[in-house]
Formats: C-alpha cells, structure tokens, sequence
C-alpha cells in the first residue's frame, strides 16, 4: 500500500515538473549547475572504479582460463563484453546511487527543512520544474557520457593490468578487443544508462523532496533513496536485460 | 488589504482553525500572536498558499485568493513577500545572490540595474558592503534576518509576511528588526503580517494585534488596548511575560499608589526610583543606601 502511495506521490511531483518555466533563463543556469555537480563531480570516482574494474576483470579472468587451448584473445574478448554489458553501466551506476543520490536527497531535503522550498514557492516559482527536472535532464545528459568514458577506462585498464603482470600481451589484447565485436551490445549499455540515469536522479529528488521533519529525517531520506534506487537500478538491470539481449 | 473570511482547516480529523474571520489594513504591522500550537503559523501558511484550508476564504484586496487557479495565483505571489522564521537563504549562494534572485528570475534588469537594487536594499535593512559577498553560513543570525528582509523586500511586495521574525535573537537586535519592518511597512504602505509571541514586539510595533486561541479568533486590538484588556486568556498568555507584569503593575501604582504585596523587592525598588517617589514608606526612594534621598526622620 505505501509503494503505491509513494508510487502516485511520484507520478503526482513529475506532471508538476513539466509547467512553463518562470524565466528559462534561469532554468537553463541550474540544469548546467547540475551537469557540472553530477557530470564533473562524478567523475573522479567513474575513473577511479573503472580502471580497477577492468585490471580486476582481466586479472580474474585470466586466472580462470589455464585451459591451452582456450586462446589469450579470449581474455580481452571477456572484458570488454563485461565491462561494455555490466560493469561500465550497472557498477558505475550504482557507485552513483550512492554519491549522485545521497547528494540529490540531502540536498532537497535540507532545501525543504530549511524552508528554502516554501520560499521559492512563495516566490511563484514552480519547484518542482525548477528544482526537480533540471537534476533528471541533467542526469540523462551526463550519466550516459559518464558510463561511456568508463567503458573506455575500464577496458584500458585491463589491458593496462594485463600488460603490467606480464598475462596478456597489447598485440594480442588489441586483437582480442576487436575480435566479435557487437555494436549492439554498446547500444544495449546506453540504453541502461539512460534507464539508470532517470532511476539516480528522479528517485532521490522525489525522497528529498518530500521530507519531512528535520535533520534526522534528511538522514533517513537520504538512506532510503539510495536503497530504493539500488533496487530499482538492479530492476530494471534484469528486465532491459530480459527484454534486449 | 487582506481579508480573512471563515477561515477553516484540519488536519485529519484535528480542527487547527475553527473559522478565523480577521482583516489586516495596509500601511499597519499587523501582528499575529498566541502560545505554540494555536493556529498562527497554519493561518500565515493558508494565507500565503502553502497549505490549502479545508473552507473558508483568503482576499486579497477583494480576490479570494483559496478559489484562484494557479496562474491566477502566480500573480498575487508576486505581490509576496515573506520572511522566514530561520531565514530561508540559499545556502549556495551568497548574500548579494540570495537577494538578486527575485529580480534574476522575475525581471529583465540588467545587471548593473539589479545589483544597483540588490545595494539600495541591503544599505536600507543596514547590511554592510563587506557582508555581501559572504555566504550565510558566514553571517550572524540577526544578519540573516536582515538579508531575508531585504530579500522580501527587493521586488516592491505589496504584502509583506513575517514569520517569528526574532526567534533565536537577542532583544537588541529583535528591535532593530522590529523597527525595520515597522518603517519598511510605513515607508511601502504595505500590508505588513507577523506572526509572534516576542511581548517586546507586540508592545513596540503592534498597530493591529489578533490574539489566536486554539485555533480561533480570542481577541482583537492594539499595543495600547491589549495592556487593559479584561481577557482572561489572552491577560494569561501576556502577563507570562516578566516585563508586561510589571507595566501592568506600574499602571496599578501610578493609578492607586499603592504597591501589590506579591511585587519583588528588586522591581519594587526599581519602581520607586523611575517615579521617583517612596511608595512603601520605608523611607528610601530605591533600595535602602543606594540612589534615594536619605529618609526624613
């Protein structure tokens, strides 16, 4: 019964979203605001995670096929299609869960302690159109770009971890990298990443931006919307990979 | 003007306003008072909008504000001003951000003309230069006020809302702030709505007081009336107040001359030496040895 009401509640704070804004102007200033606190502030951690997740990935994989006749082209050939399919996308997304999210809800919801809101409403803004959908677009903008960088970093990092424990060498992982490629399976990850994106930026905005309370509840909101929107990501990973693949 | 007709809301099936019919007149301070939980902030919340009231009507000027659709409503909020309890800045942005926002979203200024306003309103709620690139976690609590205020204030409102505009300060800064929405309401001839329960504020800028009482209308006057008023309720919610007693209770003096017998020494002494006269005939004006005259005997 609570999802459903939360579920409505959510439907209810995205058709408010979607009004003439006030001065588009200004509407513009915040969506770039948020492309650089979601896009450039996240990026850091989408390098760091995928060169790791790459060595990792050429590492474990290595280590498992000790079969002769198994060529080493097939090392490289499992990590792109890893990467590309899962890690880039699903991992990379649900560290943003957690750094994209939890900054999303926190945000709104001291927004909303604060009587920041009120003030904007009171003010005639539409704060939902304002505040709300210039994170999702933004999100939809740059968590995409994000995924794709770490698709690259992940699959150079595992060349890179190949190269440098003498497992595989850059030949023949260059090789193995262009060996059965499926662009499809590009596309499929950017369609998760859109997917994911909406799920990192709505989910939170709509647990900030409903809190109620004081600081203690930002605290649970925040908490809250990471989990769900782990869950959510986790979701809608099963079902666009059900559907698609 | 801004008229209150039968003003009803509920949460659940709790009654908080049980049909409040109230009128605010322009140019006035018109202040809003009663203990926690009696309505008041429901009612400011209803009539600004961020609550919808179960019945009843909000008029502004006439427009009832509860039946207005949205756009209809966009204009009356433009007219809005309204300083927060806690301030509500944005904590982003820095001083001189937080007041050029309204003029940033609602005009097509350019920027020397907006930040020409942004100055004049700043300098009129006395906010030094050197505070206006601060940001407010970097300011004092009575300065944030000042800042909400010249926020409110930049785009000309007609009416202007004050939400316990002295909570969490001191009394000197309370009257300063006191003071500037009282002269920023006379000066705009706006309708100026404070919600309060600073006695110091009622007695300083109260041209119209509305005492709430459980989520109704008790009792109605000004700072002059309110001193004298026979109601019990609202005489016990006032004379809670240490300073309003001992008004009251130098008015019974001056009246009678004679001195109540549960009045503390200290106040008693204190009473003498501002009338300047020995009310219980211990022979000292003040307390014994310290300022009165030495005694006649």
């Amino acid at each position: 019964m609570k999802i459903l009401k939360e579920f409505g509640a959510f439907i209810k704070m995205a058709g408010g979203m979607f009004r003439k804004p006030e001065n588009p102007k200004m509407y513009w200033k915040q969506f770039m605001l948020q492309c650089n606190d979601i896009g450039i502030g996240s990026l850091g951690i989408i390098c760091i995670i995928s060169v790791f997740i790459g060595a990792v990935s050429t590492l474990q994989t290595a280590y498992q096929l000790v079969s002769p006749i198994i060529p080493k082209t097939t090392i490289a050939q499992i990590v792109r299609d890893t990467v590309i399919l899962e890690f880039a996308p699903t991992l990379s997304c649900i560290v943003l869960c957690g750094v994209v999210g939890s900054k999303i809800a926190s945000e709104l919801g001291n927004m909303r302690v604060s009587e920041q809101i009120d003030a904007l409403e009171i003010m005639g803004i539409n704060t939902k159109g304002y505040l709300v959908l210039p994170k999702i677009l933004a999100g939809l903008v740059t968590i995409p770009l994000l995924i794709m960088l770490a698709m690259v970093l992940g699959i150079w990092g595992g060349r890179l971890a190949g190269t440098a424990a003498g497992i595989i060498d850059p030949s023949i992982f260059d090789t193995g990298l262009v060996m059965a490629f499926k662009a499809y399976n590009v596309y499929f990850a950017l369609i998760k990443s859109f997917v994911f994106a909406f799920i990192i930026t709505a989910v939170p905005a709509f647990y900030g931006y409903n809190v109620k309370g004081g600081a203690l509840e930002i605290g649970h909101s925040s908490t809250r919307a990471v989990v769900v929107s782990c869950v959510l990501l986790l979701l809608a990973d099963y079902i666009l990979s059900a559907l698609l693949l | 003007m801004i008229e209150i007709k039968n003003l009803k809301k509920s949460f659940d099936d709790k009654a908080v306003l049980k049909g409040v019919d109230v009128t605010f007149d322009d140019g006035k301070c018109n202040l809003i008072i009663g203990s926690s939980g009696s309505g008041k902030t429901v009612l400011m919340k209803c009539m600004v909008g961020l609550i919808k009231p179960t019945s009843g009507g909000v008029l502004y000027d006439g427009d009832d504000f509860v039946s207005m659709n949205d756009v209809e409503k966009k204009t009356i909020r433009e007219k809005i001003g309204m300083l927060f309890q806690g301030g509500a800045l944005f904590d982003s942005q820095t001083v001189e951000q937080n007041v050029m926002f309204p003029l940033d979203m609602f005009t097509n200024d350019k920027y020397a003309k907006k930040k020409n306003r942004v100055k004049q309103v700043l300098e009129r709620v006395q906010l030094k230069e050197e505070s206006y690139h601060k940001f407010p976690s970097e300011i004092s609590g009575g300065m944030q006020k000042r800042v909400a205020l010249a926020r409110a204030i930049v785009l000309n409102p007609k009416y202007l809302f004050c939400d316990e505009p002295n909570s969490g300060l001191d009394p000197q800064t309370s009257l300063v702030i006191d003071k500037l929405i009282q002269e920023i309401t006379q000066e705009y001839n706006i309708t100026t709505i404070i919600n309060t329960h600073d006695m110091n504020s009622v007695m300083e800028i109260g041209d119209h007081i509305t005492y709430m009482h459980q989520g109704e209308k008790e009792w109605e006057g000004n700072n002059k009336e309110i001193i004298l008023s026979e109601n019990q309720k609202l005489n016990d919610f006032i004379f809670a107040s240490e300073f309003l007693k001992d008004a009251k209770r130098m008015r019974t003096i001056q009246e009678t001359g004679e001195i109540p017998k549960d009045m503390p020494a200290g106040v008693k002494d204190a009473i003498e030496e501002k009338l300047n006269v020995d009310l219980d005939g211990d022979g000292h004006i003040g307390s014994p040895g310290k300022n009165g005259p030495p005694s006649k005997e």
